[in-house]
């Protein structure tokens, strides 16, 4: 990036709708649809202004028919458009899995080649919004374990802004997933912000005591504890995962052998998550480099409750990775 | 039917039924050889259905079918060799051997498979509709499913969706009364699928799958609807299948005489017997169509046998695309 690039304010929100505007103008293939794109604006707001801007056509309100517009998203990707597919938030998406899971990611597989799958599905995720159990967990880990499709989490306003037209760029089917608390994130991108890849998780503060590895609105919960950490003297390094699947082991795995402790904060559930699957991994490639055992900060395993309180308490929090973190500094 | 029957084009589509015929026979034989494995769904008495609305078909319009879809490949123009390549597991398969008897797929053809989730294909025929609507391409999706589809949301979404988008999709139900071995009667409260229609907006006709005239007649219909741009279509066609669902039913739940029954209008006899009728067809004929379709089985046999595997190296590839970049 130029140095003389100027910079701008912009939120999450903002972010997102630009790569979307970005794409839309870019490339006449590219549409959006789902629930409330058009003229509602999007649920949250990503998408308002677009329906204005680019027409009925190419923003695409959709009946409440998620395993239908998902379907005809692969169909239309298989017919040569370049479709990106909102789905309201996470949990509803298991209604679309069938096609996500059985299709999208199959079908390249099952036709020995012949038939690839150029398709985006942009959901929210998350907790944080006191939206109860049918609205707020985070299953990204869940579609981390289906072959054949990427699945991206973005964090950053940069990674908001530039994951959407290299995913559009991919051959297969990409899964995006933003946490529901980020979109009014505010901070500052390059006016001339773009693509950024997909493929490689991030150093996002360097430390040398113990490596904690997150994703999504996790991270900053990781920051915000690696600040009050430094304060103590200990110095943690934080790692962005970016994408969950397929993972980028050698960043987090470089980091361990460096600090020879691993932390993993991960909002999803604890067993059989992406964080059992991060932890694994370390244990078959970087046992010797491990001062202690990998630990992980999960949510609770409880359907996500409505209280405040208690939604926080199901939910990774600041003072635990600090508390965990200082343990593991000086018992390891 | 006062219709005149055009010799060349009857015995061109006699040809089609019987080539179905005679190969399903061939796979279930192979089945019990082992030489098939997996589920087989074999099409024997539905012929007329695959084989009347294909001819309807343009090549660069798009099918998307069941897993019960040999029928449908084979009356799209795909070679019987890659699709019998197909179900010994070959590489020379149209699928590689990825798919088997349930996944068929074929670019060429346009060929979208090989749908093995009930009434999950549907929604991809509604979005290969809206490609072909936004890049201002007049071509028809023709999607088929089963009765027991009909029990499945997607049906209703992708019907309601394509109707309110006004999408070139031909929904073509191939009624054999039975989703696996529960009877219409026993899963659906209206079972008269063509009336389901209705409620989206979506005409809708009822047709004698038995009658390959007769399906031609109505697909046509459907289709010159379709390519009018008044968006979809829903044909029930009315069949039956004389086999049992897979090779693993015991047909527990229907009775032989009523199986019976539905032989006396087997689809292949009904056309001979039109053709005859009509002083367009004798016996010789019928010999020669026999010898000419058990040699296109011969060769896909020995086609099949003569495959090879594909290597255990390659069982990784096509999860992703090996060319990233669009």
């Amino acid at each position: 990036m130029s140095e003389q690039a100027a910079m701008k304010e912009t939120t999450y929100r903002e972010a997102v709708k630009e790569a979307i505007r970005e794409a839309m103008i870019k490339d006449e293939r590219v549409f959006l649809m789902g629930e409330d794109v058009g003229h509602y604006g999007g649920c949250y707001a990503v998408s308002k202004g677009l329906l204005a801007e680019f027409g009925p056509e190419r923003i695409r309100d959709t009946p409440l028919s998620e395993s239908a517009f998902v379907g005809a998203g692969i169909g239309a990707a298989l017919g040569g458009m370049r479709p990106i597919v909102e789905v309201m938030t996470i949990n509803f998406s298991l209604l679309a899995l069938d096609q996500i899971m059985n299709n999208a990611a199959t079908i390249l597989h099952m036709s020995g080649g012949q038939f690839n799958v150029p398709l985006v599905i942009r959901m929210a995720t998350g907790a944080g919004k006191q939206l109860a159990a049918q609205h707020a967990h985070s299953l990204e880990g869940l579609y981390a374990h289906i072959p054949g499709i990427r699945v991206l989490s973005p964090a950053t306003l940069e990674d908001a802004r530039g994951m959407l037209w290299t995913a559009l760029q991919d051959p297969d089917p990409v899964l995006i997933f933003e946490n529901n608390t980020l979109y009014n994130m505010e901070g500052t991108l390059p006016e001339n912000a773009g693509p950024v890849d997909i493929d490689s998780a991030r150093v996002r503060r360097q430390g040398s005591d113990l490596t904690i590895i997150s994703y999504s609105a996790s991270l900053f919960k990781c920051l915000d504890a690696a600040e009050a950490l430094a304060r103590d003297g200990i110095e943690a390094e934080v790692i962005d995962l970016r994408t969950l699947r397929p993972l980028d082991d050698a960043t987090y795995l470089a980091s361990i052998s460096r600090t020879h402790r691993a932390l993993i904060v991960d909002e999803g559930w604890r067993s059989g998550s992406i964080s059992a699957e991060i932890s694994a991994r370390i244990m078959e490639q970087a046992f010797y480099d491990l001062d202690l055992p990998v630990e992980r900060i999960c949510s609770a395993e409880v359907p996500m409750p409505y209280a405040r309180h208690m939604e926080e308490a199901a939910l990774p929090r600041v003072d635990t990775i600090i508390a965990t973190a200082k343990r593991m500094v000086r018992h390891g | 039917m006062s219709t005149p029957i055009d010799r060349e084009h009857a015995l061109n589509q006699l040809r089609q039924m019987l080539l179905i015929r005679r190969f399903e026979e061939k796979s279930a034989e192979l089945y019990s050889a082992t030489k098939i494995r997996g589920f087989l769904h074999l099409y024997v008495g539905e012929e007329a259905v695959a084989v009347g609305v294909m001819a309807t078909l343009a090549p660069e319009d798009a099918v998307v079918a069941t897993y019960r879809e040999h029928g449908q490949a084979l009356a799209r123009g795909m070679s019987a060799n890659s699709i019998m390549a197909e179900m010994y597991g070959k590489q020379e398969g149209c699928s590689r051997g990825r798919g088997g008897s349930m996944h068929i797929y074929d670019a060429k053809t346009r060929f979208y498979g090989g749908n093995a989730i009930v009434a999950g294909g549907i929604p991809l025929a509604v979005g290969l509709a809206l490609s072909d609507k936004m890049q201002g391409r007049n071509r028809v999706t023709c999607c088929f499913f089963g009765d027991g589809a009909v029990a499945e949301g997607d049906f209703h979404e992708s019907m309601n969706l394509a109707s309110l988008w006004k999408l070139p999709v031909l929904f073509l139900c191939e009624n054999n009364l039975y989703a696996m071995g529960t009877a219409i009667c026993y899963a659906q409260a209206v079972p008269e699928i063509a009336a389901k229609g209705v409620g989206y907006g979506v005409p809708a006709m009822v047709v004698d799958g038995m009658d390959v005239v007769a399906v031609e007649e109505a697909a046509r219909i459907a289709t010159d609807h379709l390519r009018q741009g008044n968006g979809p279509y829903l044909l029930e066609c009315r069949t039956y299948r004389f086999r049992p669902h897979s090779m693993f039913d015991t047909e527990l739940y229907r009775t032989k005489e009523e199986v019976e029954q539905w032989k006396k209008r087997d689809p292949i006899d009904l056309l001979a017997q039109r053709l005859d009728d009509a002083g367009l067809f004798n016996d010789q004929d019928m010999a020669a169509l026999e010898r000419s379709v058990a040699e296109e089985v011969e060769a896909a046999v020995a086609f099949a046998e003569a495959g090879t595997w594909e290597p255990v190296e390659d069982l990784t590839r096509f999860v992703y695309s090996e060319r990233r970049g669009a």
